[in-house]
């Protein structure tokens, strides 16, 4: 079959591959991208999208359940798993579909198999049936992303041990659940199955839930957890796991040799511990592409050791989110096109769990910043302060920032509560137009919003809170 | 025929210079070898002199403002010349510099040469803007690499490492970034612009003490039979030789009798100096310089003694030419006429040694297992390891003692 030759093929269609590929067709590169299974990757179908329609029905579900505190008085409210799950797929077909659009749009050039490079430039896509076809790329973008890591301990079976794959189309309500690892991951499935009214306990080896957040943020949600009835142990490992007839019988170990053993019996076991990249097939050992610890090593402006191969997003290692990855997708395109885009700064990338109450925050922890030898000014604002969040009932949680005292730079923003995730992209603008404390505060934001809450938290961290 | 006067390249390699003051106004008429202006770099104060004679027909750039080498700042013309003709003459340069809705014709190279106040507005973040300020660093020079040219944090944090004193001062940046130029009330404290100077003292010292691999060894000289030679030799000369001008003498010796101690460290080679050419640190009202007594190996001590003391009147005077202050093989820092018994010096690369002196004291000493009271003068070479080894600052240390302690073999 004649070769085709392109001037950018992506391998993987997720977040990261596919914007870039838009991007690239956009600067008027010749472009193909290569996806063995559904275009949007795990983000769109397996991730993201499909848990957060998850977490919105979950949502509703609480919403209903606390109605008579809003003086609306209604029947207690049933869950219908089924029903619940059904919507989580539709949501992600229609945009999958949406995807597939936007490819035909841009003019990409999709091929559907698994995708090998084959020394420079070349690249040999094998469809599902075994055909083979081969093409050619100046550039190669490597996007296949990650997937959940395995404990062995823990073998995965698809019914008693799940990742988050299984968790998402559960064929019935697990009566007691056991996560292990209270990342975002952990913590959101955590959250959801709580709601609809399994029993579930969440086990983190370090010593605090959601343990890359800001210490105060990851107390307030581990105890707002707690109220809505989690058990959660931190500082505690899986040792061994015993197969029963229910399920499983889990030996948790404690970091901390001081402190006892548990046991915790469950009908499932979700292992949410980290991922690791899809280094494997890729036809990475006849180059000099470099894989460390199963991602593949780049540098800031995402160029692996091997000339014209390119790695973005979760493949190329943490924080492993999708926005991370469409950014590193322009920014590597725009670069290939001879533009001079800006390395991706790791303090710019904003980070959010759908757990109710949610998290939302970008930049540098109280700590990180002290740490990185920061004199720092910090500030903390209560949505029980604030006279929207008291009159949507929706008190718990805070806005927290962390200023730079000598240059006024905000080095970081923390939020817990409702709709936070939505709030963030205001200090994410903040610290992409690099501004300092002193055009946070001129800032007028409207009145009343929970987001009042963002400007009291600058004000305070320079002592001139008004409403605390 | 009018002609263009253009910012002069008064120190090596520089590429902006502030004009400090006009000393002529438009349409004053002048000689040739007139001054026109003050130029002033980073070490000194230059006179620009009129190369031919002429009336000044317009002044291009103000008072104050930093210039780009080369940019053209006055419009010189002849007897009877028209104004109108001034023009015509900048719009064949091409530099537009007068009217600043034609700077972006000109693809922004000449930009800092217009007048700042009605140039195109600078486009930078205010972290950007307030991190500039705290580090002294102008935008107006900065190629800003976010959207549209901006400035952003990441310019200055690379221009900081690059070129630390080439853009503006405080006092000549735009408005918006500091305000008026002079002092700036803030709180309780007054803030006063840094010179160009106290920038490249900060700058080149900080690059120094964090890049040069600094070791330090304290030798102590007896002084009696100097001081003795040096009363037998001022007793009745119209010039005195001071202390200083002996120690000049003697590092300049001891570089001769010790040349792999004459040397600089470059990235890629070491400079092997043929001649001992000994900076002079000289404190001014404004700060630190080191004027250059060339080839003191082959000078006499009058001479010596002579030049710096020209040179240092100079230095105070800000009349120094670059040439009298760059370069040089190792420097000398006294500080024994104010009673320092003794210190450490930081090394003024690409030198690769300084020698700090102490006062001379009274001091017990023994000699020859006897305990009396001797004249001593403490002296401690900082050097820069990359260039030479312990052993052979010990060996030059040892051979500078010895010129002082036996000072007559510095005469001949």
């Amino acid at each position: 079959m004649a070769q085709e030759t392109f001037d950018l093929l992506v391998i993987g269609g997720g977040p990261g591959g596919y914007v870039a590929a838009i991007r690239a067709a956009q600067l008027g590169m010749k472009t193909a991208l290569v996806e063995k299974a559904q275009l949007g990757g795990v983000c769109l179908n397996w991730g993201c999208i499909p848990t957060k329609a998850l977490l919105r029905s979950a949502d509703v579900l609480r919403l209903v359940q606390g109605a008579a505190q809003f003086g609306v008085m209604v029947q207690p409210p049933q869950a219908d798993l089924g029903a619940i799950v059904a919507r989580s797929r539709t949501v992600a077909a229609q945009l999958n579909k949406g995807v597939t659009h936007l490819m035909k749009k841009n003019g990409v050039h999709v091929f559907t198999g698994h995708a090998r490079l084959q020394g420079a430039g070349a690249v040999a896509v094998t469809a599902a049936d075994g055909k083979s076809q081969d093409l050619r790329a100046k550039h190669i973008v490597l996007a296949t992303g990650a997937r959940a890591r395995q404990l062995p301990q823990l073998p995965g079976d698809g019914e008693t041990v799940w990742t988050y794959r299984e968790a998402l189309t559960p064929p019935a309500l697990p009566r007691r659940l056991l996560i292990v690892g209270a990342g975002a991951i952990g913590i959101e499935f955590a959250s959801f199955y709580r709601a609809l009214g399994a029993d579930v306990t969440v086990v983190e080896m370090a010593p605090r839930i959601l343990p890359v957040e800001d210490e105060e943020v990851s107390a307030q949600v581990a105890s707002s957890l707690q109220r809505e009835g989690m058990t959660i142990h931190t500082g505690m490992g899986v040792a061994n796991a015993q197969r029963t007839a229910h399920g499983w019988d889990v030996s948790l170990q404690p970091q901390d040799a001081a402190k006892a053993a548990l046991q915790v019996q469950a009908d499932v076991v979700l292992v949410a511990a980290g991922i690791v990249g899809n280094v494997e097939e890729l036809g990475l050992e006849g180059t000099r592409v470099q894989v460390e610890k199963t991602h593949i090593v780049t540098d800031a402006m995402c160029r692996t050791a091997e000339p014209g191969v390119y790695a973005i997003g979760d493949v190329a290692g943490p924080p492993w989110l999708a926005h991370k990855a469409s950014h590193e997708g322009v920014l590597c395109v725009e670069q290939i096109a001879g533009l001079h885009p800006h390395a991706l700064d790791p303090r710019r990338v904003p980070a959010c769990t759908y757990s109710h109450p949610q998290v939302a925050s970008v930049g540098l922890t109280e700590a990180q910043a002290k740490a990185a030898g920061h004199k720092v000014k910090v500030g903390k604002f209560p949505f029980g302060a604030n006279g929207k969040a008291i009159a949507m009932g929706a008190t718990t949680g805070f806005a927290k920032v962390v200023f730079d005292e000598a240059s006024g730079e905000l080095l970081g923003a923390h939020m817990v509560g409702e709709e936070v995730t939505e709030m963030i992209q205001g200090f994410a603008i903040a610290q992409s137009l690099e501004t300092t404390e002193a055009e946070l505060m001129a800032t007028i934001v409207p009145h009343p919003t929970m987001s009042e809450s963002m400007h009291e938290a600058v004000l305070a961290a320079y002592g001139r809170a008004l409403h605390i | 025929m009018a002609t263009l006067l253009r910012m002069p390249e008064v120190a090596a390699n520089s590429t902006h210079a502030t004009l400090s003051t006009w000393t002529h106004q438009e349409g004053d008429t002048v000689a040739a070898g007139d001054c026109l202006a003050e130029i002033e770099t980073d070490k000194a104060v230059v006179e620009f002199n009129a190369e031919a004679a002429g009336v000044l027909g317009r002044l291009l750039v103000q008072a104050g403002q930093e210039v780009e080498v080369g940019a053209p700042i006055a419009v010189l013309l002849a007897q009877g010349e028209a104004v109108a003709d001034v023009e015509a003459l900048l719009h064949a340069d091409g530099a537009a510099a007068v009217e600043p809705a034609q700077a972006p014709a000109d693809g922004g190279a000449r930009a800092t040469a217009a007048p700042l106040e009605t140039a195109e507005r600078l486009r930078a973040s205010p972290l950007a803007r307030r991190l500039a300020t705290q580090r002294g660093i102008g935008l107006a020079g900065l190629q800003g690499s976010g959207p549209g040219g901006r400035i952003v944090k990441i310019d200055i944090e690379r221009a900081s490492v690059a070129q630390p004193a080439a853009a503006a001062s405080a006092a000549s940046a735009p408005a918006p970034i500091s305000g008026p130029a002079g002092m700036a009330q803030v709180g309780d404290f007054v803030e006063l612009p840094h010179s160009n100077m106290r920038r490249t003292i900060a700058r080149r010292l900080t690059e120094s003490k964090s890049s040069v691999p600094h070791f330090y060894l304290s030798v102590d000289c007896r002084m009696e039979r100097l001081l003795a030679l040096r009363t037998e030799i001022n007793t009745g000369a119209s010039r005195k030789i001071s202390v200083n001008d002996f120690i000049v003498r003697a590092v300049a010796v001891a570089l001769r009798e010790v040349p792999q101690a004459n040397v600089g460290w470059t990235d890629t080679a070491m400079r092997q100096y043929a001649q001992a050419d000994i900076a002079v640190a000289v404190s001014t009202d404004t700060g630190l310089i080191t004027p250059i007594v060339r080839a003191a190996d082959r000078k006499t001590l009058s001479q010596i003694s002579a030049e710096i003391a020209d040179l240092a009147t100079r230095a105070r005077a800000g009349q120094l030419r670059p040439d009298e202050y760059q370069g040089g093989s190792m420097s000398v820092s006294n500080l024994g006429m104010y009673g320092v018994g003794e210190f450490a010096a930081i090394i003024n690369p690409p030198q690769a040694a300084i020698l700090a002196v102490g006062a001379s004291q009274q001091k017990p000493v023994v000699d020859n297992g006897e305990l009396k009271v001797g004249t001593v003068m403490r002296c401690t070479l900082s050097v820069d390891h990359r260039a030479i080894d312990g052993a052979l600052a010990a060996q030059w240390l040892t051979a500078f003692q010895r010129a002082i302690e036996a000072p007559l073999s510095m005469l001949v």
